[in-house]
């Protein structure tokens, strides 16, 4: 654990050095960097060790906190956790050095990068604290670093805006998340997580988690706050954001479960119902989106939606004594964790880059960027066919594991324990489906076709810094793909910590799910070579012959303007429309009148409707509650010390009687 | 190891018979004596023979799309078996791996035409990610209620356990999954009465104006790719229906091949006798399709 705790170390020194020589911009990103890189570095040793079988002694030392002690350790869980923290943390202060350098003469980059080093610091303890308290302290340093950096330019409204959103909705979590560890710990009567015991308290604790956790994670209704402060972020940010910073509420649920008592089935059922809820809705809402940050961020509700999904089966599986079931279920959820942390960062850093070159987020303003960028384009790609589950990529491998599982018990099981498989099931494809169409609009539109606009057609490559972070993930994403059945059998230390089944059951059911994924690499190995001959084969076609050059073919029509492509709006049109009684899209503008129309337009616009329809009239009845109790403040001194004397004098005679 | 050979050969070379058989079908029931039987290989050997245009507005992703698609529908072939016999691959899961094979495929294809820059490529793969996001829920469901009624999990062991006793005690079940199955295998090969292959009108297309700007070899590839997804959609179709029998190899692999080119009879026959459907009606014959995926799943399930 000495790594760890160094790795925290080295860390905070990073940022503050780099507060300290704010002013000096080579010193502060040198610092920046190299703090978040080489702490980065260090994390990453004591995971490795824990995912290849070996064990790191846990640390226990006194300190001054009431109930417990200053506890870290680290099972399979906290590493599986920790390495995607590390990777990102360490290629996210890589590209952010390279992202953030036209703002250095705008604002004092120090303040960036000691938060983004504190963020990083805090997610290290979070998954390796054993202590109530310190999980807290963590999870607040987590939250309220990640809230400044996302204010980072909070000279624009619409990121105070955002920042102001998600500074609320994750303490309304915090706040379900104080209850129920007080709850735990009073059994105890320590908050040291050995300690913990749920009693009678069980449904109520998970009840608790789910919210408290599912706030930070995203599960719908909770995520309203990520479509806002993801794309307020700086992509990098967004990247540690999106990629591990969520993920921390899904482990942070794991961690919960160990210490409950055997789960009931109905947790799975909820667990299984946010998930299918939220991946449809997730992916249904970031079709509709313009701003390419904002589709990413609905992504991310989509994919958390999944690994509830995987999670859910699996807790299914514990109830009803399924082993292949549950050892399925959270092996293919947890292998989402990692699997989304990569391509969802790539994604964003791609964004990122996008952002950085045309000066727009905008979908519709964009296009033909391919020829601009390509290697963010080629990395782009690769990320969004791995988000959309697309073989031979990661994100099939662990959503095969999580259809393996639900297939196998909906051939085999009983009746009433199919059904949940079969949701999954149904789940899954529509997700999936819906996932690739989307994707394939986020790419066509912005990276294909010819530029929208002046600004996509002044675009730029990426510098180097931010290519080579974008590149070892799209690597990550093909290697995780291809190389799964050397992965996945890693995984089950994780996977006993967290389902809480022995280390043997759940490696032998993993040992099961191997033959498969060695015939899907074997797959993906014959699709590669039929690929490679095919283009051999194309190549010797093409050779000698004619091969022209001409304008795209448009039915005859001579003179095709780049306006005249399709946009994202139009591509997602028919979707939208089908699902529109989730959406409720604005549609305003003129129709076209006469036979040569001119001035007609059309806008789109796609509100959340639980933003707008649960959290807006639940505030506004807040702040006019509030509004009552008014009177109780004047702004005059006297009557504020008065209150202060008449509430200690309430409670010194409460003391005494 | 012949059985295997088989299996990976015979679909791809009689596949692009099978929309021979069709065009043939629907000549006869028209009255004309129609196009040659074996058109489809003329075609694909004209356009090997061809060079290529390609718009300046493209990129290597436009070049790429025809062979990454052809490659994963050619991966996914060796998934089903022909003739009730083991296929090449085969292993617990393998229907989902040729589900998302087919979607690669089609990923390919789609931002292909989207690389053409061109408004009725666009339009094509608007609609064709619609639909198919609605026809994969289908497809997996279905494959869910057999892979039930089998208590198997590979494409193998699924279609060579349905025999007469399945038939004989779940008539009902296997008729509902076959329902949804052929509407999937008519709405992902672009028969009517989703898409019609013979308008020649490109706003009212789906499969074939994404691929307008393609020429050549790449358009051979995406030709032979179609025909060889048209057998691999059929086969399970086929096979899920054509209940397994005890006979010996070769007289399971004549039924089979029977099979398919009655699949064949049958859409000629569903394509002379019905008008594509409007563009807003295909997503309720697809809802109808997922309708009958779980119909089919709650008799399975009502089972003792």
């Amino acid at each position: 654990m000495y790594f760890t705790v160094a790795a925290i170390s080295i860390f905070l020194l990073g940022g503050l050095s780099s507060l300290i020589f704010g002013r000096r911009h080579g010193l502060c990103a040198f610092f920046g960097i190299g703090g978040a890189v080489a702490g980065a570095a260090t994390a990453a040793v004591p995971a490795i060790i824990v995912l290849a079988g070996g064990s790191v002694d846990p640390i226990s030392w006194p300190w001054s906190m009431p109930m417990g002690s200053f506890r870290l350790a680290m099972d399979g869980m906290s590493a599986l956790f920790m390495l995607p923290v590390a990777i990102l943390s360490g290629l996210a202060a890589i590209y952010g050095g390279a992202y953030l350098r036209h703002y250095r003469d705008k604002m004092q980059l120090g303040n960036s990068w000691f938060f983004f080093n504190l963020l990083a610091a805090s997610m290290v303890t979070l998954v390796v604290a054993r202590n109530g308290l310190l999980f807290l302290v963590a999870w607040e340093v987590m939250s309220l670093a990640s809230f400044f950096l996302v204010m980072m330019e909070n000279e624009r409204a619409d990121v105070r805006q955002a920042g102001w959103t998600y500074l609320v909705a994750t303490h309304i979590g915090t706040a379900f998340l104080l209850v129920m560890f007080f709850l735990l710990g009073r059994a105890g009567n320590s908050m040291d997580f050995d300690a913990f015991a749920a009693g009678p308290m069980g449904n109520v604790i998970f009840l608790l988690a789910i919210i408290g956790f599912g706030t930070k994670a995203g599960f719908i209704p909770l995520h309203t706050w990520l479509p806002e402060a993801h794309p307020a972020a700086p992509s990098h940010v967004s990247a540690v954001m999106s990629g591990v910073m969520i993920k921390m509420g899904i482990y942070g649920l794991l961690r919960t479960l160990t210490f409950l008592p055997m789960p009931a089935e109905w947790w799975g059922w909820v667990l299984i119902g946010i998930g299918v809820t939220s991946g449809v809705l997730g992916v249904l809402l970031a079709l509709a989106q313009h701003d390419l940050k904002r589709l990413l961020a609905y992504h991310s509700v989509e994919n958390i939606g999944i690994i509830a999904l995987g999670i859910g089966l699996g807790i299914v599986g514990l109830a009803r004594g399924n082993a292949p079931l549950a050892v399925l279920g959270f092996a293919g959820g947890l292998l989402h964790v990692v699997n989304h942390a990569v391509f969802k960062a790539l994604l964003f850093l791609g964004a990122g880059a996008v952002a950085h070159a045309a000066g727009t987020r905008e979908i519709d303003r964009l296009g033909g960027l391919l020829k601009k960028m390509p290697q963010t384009a080629a990395t782009f790609l690769i990320g969004s066919a791995a988000i959309s589950a697309l073989p031979p990529l990661n994100g099939f491998v662990s959503e095969f594991l999580i259809y393996l599982g639900s297939f196998q018990s909906a051939a085999s099981s009983p009746a009433d324990a199919a059904i949940p498989a079969l949701i999954a099931i149904a789940g899954l494809a529509l997700i999936g489906g819906l996932a690739a169409a989307c994707f394939a609009k986020a790419f066509g539109v912005v990276f294909l076709g010819e530029p929208r606009s002046d600004c996509a057609a002044q675009a730029h490559e990426a510098p180097a810094a931010m290519r080579a972070a974008m590149i070892i993930l799209a690597g990550c994403c093909v290697i995780l793909g291809l190389l799964s059945p050397l992965a996945v059998p890693l995984m089950g230390p994780a996977v006993a910590s967290a389902s809480g089944l022995p280390l043997n059951v759940a490696n032998q059911h993993l040992a099961d799910a191997v033959s498969p994924l060695l015939w899907i690499t074997f797959g993906a190995a014959t699709f590669l070579a039929l690929l490679a001959g095919l283009a051999l084969l194309r190549k010797r076609l093409l050779a000698g012959r004619p091969v022209g050059q001409a304008g795209t073919w448009n039915c005859g029509y001579a003179a095709p303007t780049a306006r005249m492509q399709y946009t994202a709006s139009s591509f997602a049109q028919p979707l939208t429309d089908i699902f529109r009684i989730f959406l409720r899209t604005h549609k305003t503008g003129r129709d076209p009148q006469g036979l040569f129309p001119r001035n007609a337009d059309l806008q789109t616009h796609t509100p959340d409707v639980f933003h707008d329809g649960l959290f807006r009239p639940a505030f506004l009845g807040v702040g006019w509650l509030m509004a009552r109790l008014r009177w109780l403040q004047h702004g005059r001194l006297q009557l504020y010390v008065l209150y202060i004397v008449l509430t200690l004098l309430v409670l010194l005679v409460w003391k005494l009687g | 190891m012949t059985q295997i050979l088989v299996n990976i050969l015979l679909p791809l070379i009689l596949a692009p018979l099978l929309l021979g058989v069709i065009n043939r079908t629907k000549a006869v029931l028209a009255g004309r004596t129609g196009q040659p039987l074996l058109q489809l290989y003329f075609d694909l050997w004209k356009l090997l023979h061809k060079g290529a245009v390609y718009s300046r507005t493209t990129s290597w992703v436009f070049r790429a799309g025809p062979m990454v698609g052809l490659a994963a529908i050619l991966t996914a072939s060796a998934i089903v078996p022909l003739g009730e016999t083991s296929a090449p691959l085969h292993f617990a899961g393998d229907l989902i791996l040729l589900a998302y094979l087919l979607g690669l495929a089609r990923f390919f294809t789609v931002i292909a035409a989207l690389d053409t820059g061109s408004a009725f490529e666009g339009m094509g793969a608007s609609r064709e990610v619609t639909f198919s996001a609605l026809a994969e829920p289908a497809f997996l469901l279905g494959l869910a209620a057999l892979a039930r009624l089998t208590d198997n999990l590979s494409l193998t062991g699924i279609l060579g356990g349905l025999t007469w006793h399945t038939w004989a005690a779940s008539a009902p079940e296997l008729a509902m999954a076959a329902a949804a199955m052929l509407i999937v295998f008519l709405a992902e090969n672009a028969r009517i009465p989703v898409d019609d292959p013979n308008t020649h009108l490109e706003l009212t297309m789906i499969h074939e104006v994404m691929v307008l700007d393609h020429s050549g070899p790449d358009f051979a590839f995406i030709l032979y790719g179609s025909s060889v997804k048209m057998w691999v959609l059929g086969a399970i179709l086929v096979q899920a229906v054509l209940p397994a029998s005890s006979a010996g190899y070769e007289a399971r692999l004549a039924i089979c091949l029977a099979g398919m080119f009655a699949l064949a009879v049958l859409v000629g026959v569903i394509e002379s006798v019905m008008a594509r459907l409007r563009m807003i009606r295909v997503p309720q014959l697809l809802v109808a399709a997922i309708a009958f995926s779980l119909l089919a799943i709650i008799l399975v399930l009502r089972r003792p």
